[in-house]
């Protein structure tokens, strides 16, 4: 599908000009609204749908192999950590659906690596990344001898083949 | 020129790109680099840009070793498995042992990973937990933009810089503004590609207003590969394009219905057909075919021969799992999550899972360094895991000093996904901070070098508004090409004579020979290409860097004389995998001054033994 935009419902706002990872959504200057200016170049990602909160973009499925009369619609709720999903066969079948986008508040428990205590020297010259080997919670399962000094997994180098052998 | 202000930028770090891999490279330059200024730069916005703009429902690459589901190696055999032996184990296998803290820091940032009865996370199979990811990218963003010190959306970087100063070195980047016509330098002591890989270089199954409906997202125009390869990096396995089969006309994904959902695949006439190709597939590859699972380029040969003996079109059988509400559930959700182009495919050709079998195809074929595919920068290696033809001092940098790379960018790295992309950005930056620290003189670039880029980023603009007074209207003129007029052209002479769709995936020496003349005309063409404005002077740079991949992919593809992943491709003038010859990685190098390709073979080391068995 390619999106189109309402007449009636777009207000010109622009957050799909701002949003579309193809940049296709422009506001038409002659009428200050937004128009999908290059179909072909949609990839259907619904970014601009999900963005618009006027709901006044909507998609129909691609010309030439799409039959036309259906419909999927989605509202994506921020706040309440949800999208839920609408779709409607050319025979007037219904589905719907609910999911989750977010377990936390928007953006609280990212970290803020900046404020993390400042890593020394001996961190900086291993292959530890930021938390590490903490977060990898690598388990009991792995031979010790395949744990470096810094609690990583590694290899002996001498081990290493060149060619065919498997 | 004078109507576009230039705007100059000193960096520590660049970030080209601010998809998965990009963002994760920002995040970790934070926290090694901590007063350090890093920047990213990205052609959309970062909160909807890159493979995962609209979503993902499953993570592909998560080992599970706290619950001892693999091992990092575990990883490195599949991947190897899956590309015919062709991988950079080292590279491949610093992304495994460093994935999963990743993971476990995206579940506390509060993205939706699905749980089993026993609270682990929920396996999709052998190596995908299943996500409710819609909102994957915008958490990701989320952890660029308390880390960056400053992003640039809607800035397409065009080329990058060379230090002056020093050979093979490089500078920074320039790029554009989309939307204020500014020309943008970064004077960067390290750059960081993170850019996307290749679609749209073949011509697409689908045409006309669908040309956007390929499988991997249309603003990925290679990107990652044209930026190195301008500046002189070496390329590794460019060759290995992917084809992908999935649903038809939506391209919807099939890894959660083949492995979660148990479905399966059958013929027009309800057969199992991939055993019978079996003796004609080990003819051509020998013992691969055994290996299990059964390597991807494989199972699309089996269908692809099976289509040709006149028994397609192949079906996905759904109806047995859409009988249960929570698989069918499933089923939906997991291309509303991520192909919502497949849901609306569906709704309008009335087609339900629950009764009637979905039709599958295979995909036009695309270029990129993260999926089963491992095209890519040829870069250095970790020092505690390289041979030392792999290891040239920081893990993730390029032939070219201070370049580095990360996600689809790094050739050799199969099977990373959005996770193991993410990944190798945390590598990449904690190498470039290194780098940065170890540095003794700064990169110099000259306002001459600056201003012969800004003269050549904006001549399309130029090219049309000449060209334009010449005609009365239309689109038709004789002194410049639009950029579609010559993605078209581009698209053509990689369909036709470097293994498209419309010739069966096949060439031959001379086809790839003609594609290499002809390509050589389009580049000298596209000195000529006419943008209207701002956007389509983005898709007029999208166009050269997609050329230029092109012609580094035909030169490849040329240089690897066999066959080596039926189903990919086929040289149908070198039929079989030839071990004895070509157990080795393709590198290639453009020459920045002559724009001549050389050609190399590179050892494959194996650094992981073998302990799978192989099936029987």
């Amino acid at each position: 599908m390619s999106t189109f935009v309402y007449m009636t419902r777009c207000d010109g706002c622009g957050h799909c000009v701002d949003i579309c990872p193809s940049d296709i959504m422009h506001i038409d200057p002659k009428i200050r609204r937004a128009v999908n200016i290059e179909p072909n170049f949609c990839w259907e990602c619904y970014s601009c749908v999900k963005a618009c909160p006027q709901n006044a973009i909507d998609a129909r499925g691609y010309a030439d192999f799409a039959p036309m009369g259906h419909k999927v619609r989605v509202l994506r709720e921020e706040e309440k950590g949800t999208i839920s999903w609408k779709i409607t066969f050319r025979n007037g079948t219904e589905k719907n659906f609910v999911s989750p986008i977010t377990t936390k508040p928007w953006g609280k428990h990212i970290h803020k690596v900046a404020d993390a205590e400042v890593p020394d020297e001996a961190a900086h010259d291993s292959q530890l990344l930021f938390n590490e080997p903490d977060y990898l919670k690598i388990g009991d399962n792995r031979d010790a001898k395949l744990i470096n000094d810094d609690g990583l997994p590694s290899r002996e180098k001498d081990t290493f083949k060149q060619g065919v052998y498997y | 020129m004078a109507n576009h202000k230039t705007v100059y930028e000193d960096c520590d770090i660049l970030i080209v790109g601010g998809g998965m891999a990009g963002t994760g490279a920002t995040f970790e330059s934070r926290y090694w680099g901590r007063d350090m200024n890093i920047v990213c730069v990205e052609k959309a916005n970062i909160d909807r840009s890159g493979a995962v703009a609209q979503g993902l429902y499953a993570i592909n690459c998560y080992m599970g070793t706290r619950w001892n589901e693999n091992q990092p190696e575990d990883h490195v055999r599949y991947a190897r498995n899956d590309l015919m032996g062709m991988v950079r184990e080292d590279l491949a296998l610093d992304m495994a042992r460093h994935v999963d803290s990743c993971v476990h820091m995206f579940e506390e940032w509060g993205l939706p990973l699905m749980k089993n009865k026993e609270g682990r996370y929920q396996r999709e199979g052998k190596w995908q937990i299943m996500i409710h990811g819609e909102s994957y990218k915008p958490i990701v963003a989320e952890a660029a933009k308390k880390s960056a010190s400053k992003i640039y959306n809607r800035v397409m970087i065009t080329h990058l810089l060379k230090d002056e100063s020093k050979d093979n070195r490089c500078g920074g980047a320039v790029g554009f503004n989309m939307r204020t016509g500014d020309f943008h330098v970064f004077r960067a002591k390290a750059t960081i590609i993170c850019a996307g890989g290749a679609s749209h270089i073949f011509k697409p199954r689908a045409v006309g207003e669908g040309m956007g409906r390929t499988w991997y997202a249309p603003w990925s125009n290679g990107s990652c590969y044209a930026l190195p390869i301008l500046l002189g990096a070496k390329m590794t396995q460019m060759e290995n394009r992917i084809v992908l089969c999935r649903f038809k006309d939506g391209y919807g994904p099939v890894g959660a219905y083949f492995l979660h959902l148990k479905t399966y695949t059958q013929n027009t006439y309800g057969e199992e057909y991939e055993s019978k190709w079996y003796d004609q597939t080990k003819e051509m590859v020998g013992d691969y075919i055994d290996h299990h699972p059964t390597p991807t380029c494989l199972r699309n040969h089996a269908f692809l021969e099976e289509v040709k003996a006149g028994r397609g079109p192949i079906h996905m059988v759904t109806m047995e799992a859409f009988q249960d509400p929570h698989l069918e559930t499933i089923g939906w959700e997991n291309f509303l999550g991520m192909t919502v182009g497949q849901a609306v495919v569906w709704a309008s050709q009335d087609i339900d899972p629950k009764y009637q079998n979905p039709e599958l195809t295979t995909s036009e074929p695309y270029v990129m360094g993260s999926h089963a595919t491992c095209s890519g920068a040829w870069v250095s290696g970790p020092s505690d895991l390289s041979p030392k033809e792999y290891f040239w001092g920081y893990n993730r940098m390029m032939t070219v000093d201070g370049v580095f790379g990360a996600g689809d960018t790094v050739g050799g790295t199969a099977h990373k996904f959005s996770s193991g992309s993410f990944t190798e950005g945390r590598l990449a930056a904690k190498a470039a901070v290194q780098y940065i620290k170890d540095m003794e003189t700064k990169p110099s670039v000259t306002e001459k070098q600056i201003n012969n880029f800004k003269e050549e980023v904006f001549k399309p603009l130029e090219n049309y508004t000449v060209g334009r007074n010449e005609i009365t209207a239309g689109t038709v003129s004789p002194s410049y090409i639009l950029p579609i007029q010559g993605l078209q052209r581009l698209q053509k002479i990689m369909d036709e004579y470097c293994g498209g769709i419309t010739v069966g995936y096949q060439c031959n020496e001379n086809q790839l020979k003609k594609g290499l003349k002809d390509l050589g005309i389009l580049q000298e063409d596209l000195e000529n290409i006419g943008a209207e404005d701002l956007h389509q002077l983005m898709r007029a740079w999208e166009l050269r860097h997609r050329a230029l991949v092109s012609q580094c992919v035909t030169e490849h593809t040329l240089f690897r004389e066999e066959t080596r992943w039926p189903g990919y491709y086929y040289r149908s003038d070198k039929m079989k995998l030839d071990d004895e010859n070509w157990h080795c990685l393709t590198l290639s190098r453009r020459d920045p001054e002559t724009g001549k390709f050389t050609m190399e073979k590179a050892p494959l080391y194996h650094i992981v033994d073998e302990e799978q068995k192989k099936a029987g």
